[in-house]
C-alpha cells in the first residue's frame, strides 16, 4: 500500500528548450542567441555541407572507398550547433559518430577519411587542434573529459572540455563516474548526450526507466538541461550558456539533445528496418534541422537557393579533394607502428622491427 | 644516509618529484587528508596543498580517466589504485586509453602517467586484494611494469617512472612496505627502468626473480650454500616490462643453470617470458632445463592458507637441487 512517502514525481521535470519551431517560426524572440547574420549563414552552410558530405561518405563506403563510417544525417543541429558555441582552445572528446564536430573544429577532411580507412595519420592531429581521437569504448570519454576539464581549471584557463555520448552510453558505469567526478571537482566540462533514441537497435524505453536522460545529471548534482536537438538555435544557446558557466567557474553542465539518426548505426551492415518503424523516420523528418533553419533564414532573407546550390557544390568538391588527398597519403609501415608505441622503444622492440624492415623499403 | 622502510622511500620519491615539477599531481582514494590507506602519501597534501595532492570519489575508472585527461593537459599524474586487485575496474583506462594514447595519435598525445598500486600476498588481506596481476599488464602494449624489492630501488624507480613520458604501472608489494629498512639517499636519484640488478653474485646457478620473491630467493640461496656449498646468483628484474635480457644472459653464460621464481600463478607471466627469452637466446649456455617456481593456477587463496600457497624458500631450494643435480 503506498503512503506517498516515496515519491518519484519530482525527478523528471524537464521540457526541452526550443527556440525555432519545426515550421521555422521563432517561439520566443528573447531566447534567440546573439549571432550576426554572417554567423547564422555560416551555421546553415555547415549543416548543408555536412549533409552532403554524409551522403557522399555513405556512397563512398558502399563503393569500398571508405571504411568505418557512422552516418550523421538528422543530428546536424546537435553536432554543428554545439561545436559552433566553442572557442578554438576548447577541447572536444568525441565519440565515433562525432566527426563533424572535429572537422568544424579544424580537422582536415582527408584525415577524417584516413581514420575511416584505418590509417594512423588520420588521428595524427596538427598542433593547435584540440580534439581527441574518436572514442570507441562507450563511456571512456566521459571520465577523461573530467580530467581535461580539471587541467583547464588547474591552469586557470577559461576553456571548457566538451564530450559527446549517445542515449545508450548513459547506461555505462563510466558515464556516472565521469559526471560525478566533474560535479565533485566543479570542473568546466560539458556533457552532451545526443539522445537519438536507439543504441544501435535497443530503444530508449528499454535502455532506462528514467523519463529523461537530463535528470541523470541531477543525481550527480550538476546542472542539466534538455534541448530540442533538431533546433540548431536551441542547441547553440544551451552549449554557449554551459560554456559560459564553465568559463566563469560555475562547474559542469549536462545537455540532453533530443535528436534522431535517419540512417543506420554504421555502414557495417546495420539495417534499421529490423528495429524501427518507417513512419517513425518520416515523423522525425518533419522536424528536420536543415529545413527548419532554412525556413527561418529565408524569412529573414539570409539564405537563398543560390547559397544552397553553391554549398552543395562546395561540399562535393571538398569531399572529392579530400578523397584524393587520402589516396595519396603514404602507406603505413609496421616499423613505424613499432616506433610509435613508446617515446623510445626498448631494445627488444627494436629487434622486432627486423622482421619487417627488410620488406618495407624506403 | 637515512634508513627507511620501502613505503617511506615511496613517499619520499613522490615528495621529491612534487617539489621538483609543478606538473606532478598525486591523487586517488584516501590519499589526501588520510595519506593513503597504507600512508604512502602521508603528509604530502599538507606539504603541497589540495590542488596537487587530493582525494577522489570512490571509482577506479574515474581515477584512470582523470589521469588520462590530465595527462593530455601536460600534467604528470601519479594515481593510486588502492589495491591492484581492483584494477579490473580501471582496466580500460589503463590498457586501452592510456597505453595506446601515443600510438593512436601518432605521437601527438601521450600519457605520462604512473599508476601506483599495492599488491602481493602474505599479509592476510581480505580476498581480492592480493593478486599478482602483473602478467596482464605485461601483455598490454604501451605500458611499462615496475616492481621494486627494496627501499633504495623503490625510490629511484618511482622517480624514473614519474619522469618517464609513457605510462608506468608501479606495483608495491604489501609485505615489503614495512618489513625491513634500508639505506635511502636524500633528495633525487634515479634507478633506470628496464635494468635488472644482480643482488647476489654466484657461479653455480642463477635465480631470476622480482618483488617479494627476491627475499624468498635470497633465503633459498643461503640454504643451498649451507647444504651443498653451491653459490647462487640472484637477479632482481626490478622492471618486468621491458625485461633486461642482457643481464640474464650474461649470468647464465657463467652459471649454465637457472630457475625463475615468481609469486604469480605459473601461466603466461614474467617467468614464462624470461623462460622464452632464455630459450631463444641462451639455450646453448645451459646444462640443465630451466625451472619455474610459482604459485599454482588458482585465484589468490583464502587468508588461512596463503602461506602454503605462496612459493617459499623450501620450494626454491627444491628447484635449485633439481637443476644442480641434472
Amino acid at each position: 500500500m503506498s503512503t506517498g512517502l516515496i515519491d518519484m514525481t519530482m525527478s523528471d521535470q524537464f521540457s526541452p528548450l526550443q527556440i525555432i519551431a519545426p515550421d521555422g517560426k521563432v517561439k520566443d524572440e528573447k531566447l534567440l542567441p546573439d549571432l550576426s547574420e554572417e554567423q547564422l549563414w555560416e551555421l546553415m552552410r555547415r549543416m548543408v555541407f555536412t549533409r552532403v558530405w554524409d551522403q557522399r561518405a555513405i556512397s563512398l563506403n558502399r563503393q569500398g572507398r571508405l571504411g568505418f563510417y557512422a552516418p550523421v544525417a538528422g543530428q546536424e543541429a546537435s553536432m554543428i550547433g554545439s561545436q559552433f558555441a566553442l572557442q578554438k582552445e576548447d577541447f572536444i572528446l568525441p565519440s565515433y559518430r562525432d566527426i563533424p564536430q572535429m572537422v568544424w573544429h579544424g580537422l582536415p577532411l582527408y584525415q577524417a577519411f584516413l581514420f575511416s580507412r584505418g590509417h594512423q595519420h588520420g588521428s595524427r592531429y596538427q598542433e593547435g587542434l584540440n580534439v581527441l581521437m574518436p572514442q570507441i569504448i562507450i563511456g571512456a570519454q566521459i571520465v577523461q573529459t573530467t580530467g581535461v576539464a580539471m587541467g583547464f581549471k588547474l591552469r586557470n584557463k577559461k576553456n571548457v572540455a566538451i564530450t559527446y555520448i549517445g542515449d545508450g552510453g548513459t547506461s555505462q558505469g563510466d558515464f556516472y563516474e565521469g559526471i560525478n567526478f566533474a560535479g565533485a571537482f566543479q570542473v568546466p566540462a560539458i556533457f552532451v548526450v545526443q539522445n537519438n533514441r536507439y543504441a544501435i537497435s535497443v530503444p530508449i524505453e528499454q535502455q532506462t526507466k528514467a523519463k529523461t536522460l537530463a535528470q541523470k545529471g541531477f543525481a550527480a548534482g550538476i546542472a542539466s538541461v534538455q534541448v530540442d536537438g533538431m533546433d540548431v538555435m536551441a542547441v547553440y544557446k544551451a552549449v554557449a550558456e554551459a560554456a559560459d558557466r564553465g568559463r566563469n567557474g560555475e562547474g559542469p553542465t549536462l545537455i540532453e539533445s533530443l535528436t534522431y539518426r535517419y540512417g543506420p548505426h554504421t555502414m557495417a551492415g546495420d539495417d534499421p528496418t529490423r528495429y524501427r518503424a518507417a513512419e517513425e523516420g518520416s515523423e522525425w523528418e518533419q522536424k528536420d534541422p536543415l529545413i527548419r533553419f532554412r525556413k527561418f533564414l529565408e524569412a529573414k532573407g539570409i539564405w537563398k537557393q543560390e547559397d544552397e546550390d553553391a554549398v552543395i557544390e562546395e561540399a562535393k568538391q571538398a569531399v572529392a579533394d579530400a578523397i584524393k588527398q587520402a589516396d595519396e597519403s603514404p602507406k603505413m609501415k609496421v616499423t613505424d607502428l613499432i616506433d610509435s608505441v613508446f617515446e623510445t622503444p626498448p631494445k627488444h622492440m627494436e629487434e622486432q622491427k627486423a622482421d619487417f624492415s627488410g620488406k618495407e623499403g624506403k | 644516509m637515512a634508513q627507511m622502510t620501502m613505503i617511506q622511500a615511496i613517499t619520499d620519491a613522490m615528495r621529491v618529484e612534487l617539489k621538483r615539477n609543478p606538473n606532478v599531481l598525486v591523487f586517488g582514494e584516501d590519499v589526501g587528508k588520510n595519506g593513503g590507506v597504507f600512508r604512502a602519501t602521508d603528509g604530502l597534501q599538507k606539504e603541497f596543498g589540495e590542488q596537487r595532492v587530493f582525494d577522489t570519489p570512490l571509482a577506479e575508472s574515474g581515477i584512470g580517466g582523470l589521469a588520462v585527461g590530465l595527462g593530455l593537459q601536460g600534467f604528470r599524474p601519479v594515481a593510486e589504485i588502492q589495491f591492484f586487485g581492483f584494477v579490473f575496474e580501471v582496466f580500460d583506462e589503463i590498457a586501452v586509453q592510456a597505453a595506446r594514447m601515443r600510438y593512436r595519435s601518432g605521437g601527438r598525445y601521450s600519457s605520462p602517467l604512473v599508476f601506483r598500486s599495492p599488491f602481493g600476498g602474505g599479509v592476510k588481506t581480505p580476498e581480492l586484494h592480493s593478486d599478482s596481476l602483473e602478467g596482464l599488464m605485461m601483455q598490454t602494449p604501451g605500458v611499462k611494469v615496475v616492481i621494486p624489492s627494496n627501499p633504495y630501488d623503490a625510490k629511484g624507480l618511482l622517480i624514473s617512472a614519474i619522469r618517464d613520458n609513457d605510462p608506468v604501472i608501479f606495483l608495491e608489494h604489501m609485505k615489503l612496505y614495512r618489513s625491513f629498512r634500508g639505506e635511502v639517499p636524500e633528495g633525487e636519484y634515479t634507478v633506470p627502468l628496464g635494468k635488472a640488478n644482480v643482488v647476489q653474485e654466484g657461479k653455480d646457478v642463477t635465480i631470476i626473480t622480482y618483488g617479494a620473491m627476491v627475499h624468498t630467493s635470497l633465503r633459498a640461496a643461503q640454504e643451498i650454500e649451507k647444504v651443498r656449498g653451491a653459490k647462487a646468483e640472484v637477479i632482481d628484474l626490478r622492471t618486468i616490462w621491458p625485461i633486461d635480457t642482457d643481464t640474464i644472459l650474461e649470468s647464465i653464460k657463467r652459471t649454465k643453470r637457472a630457475i625463475i621464481v615468481q609469486e604469480a600463478p605459473r601461466n603466461g607471466g614474467a617467468a614464462s617470458e624470461v623462460m622464452a627469452q632464455i630459450m631463444e637466446k641462451g639455450v646453448f649456455y645451459l646444462e640443465a632445463p630451466v625451472l619455474r617456481v610459482t604459485s599454482p593456477e588458482t585465484p589468490y587463496p583464502f587468508g588461512q592458507i596463503e602461506d602454503e600457497w605462496l612459493p617459499d624458500p623450501a620450494r626454491v631450494v627444491k628447484a635449485l637441487n633439481q637443476v644442480l643435480d641434472f
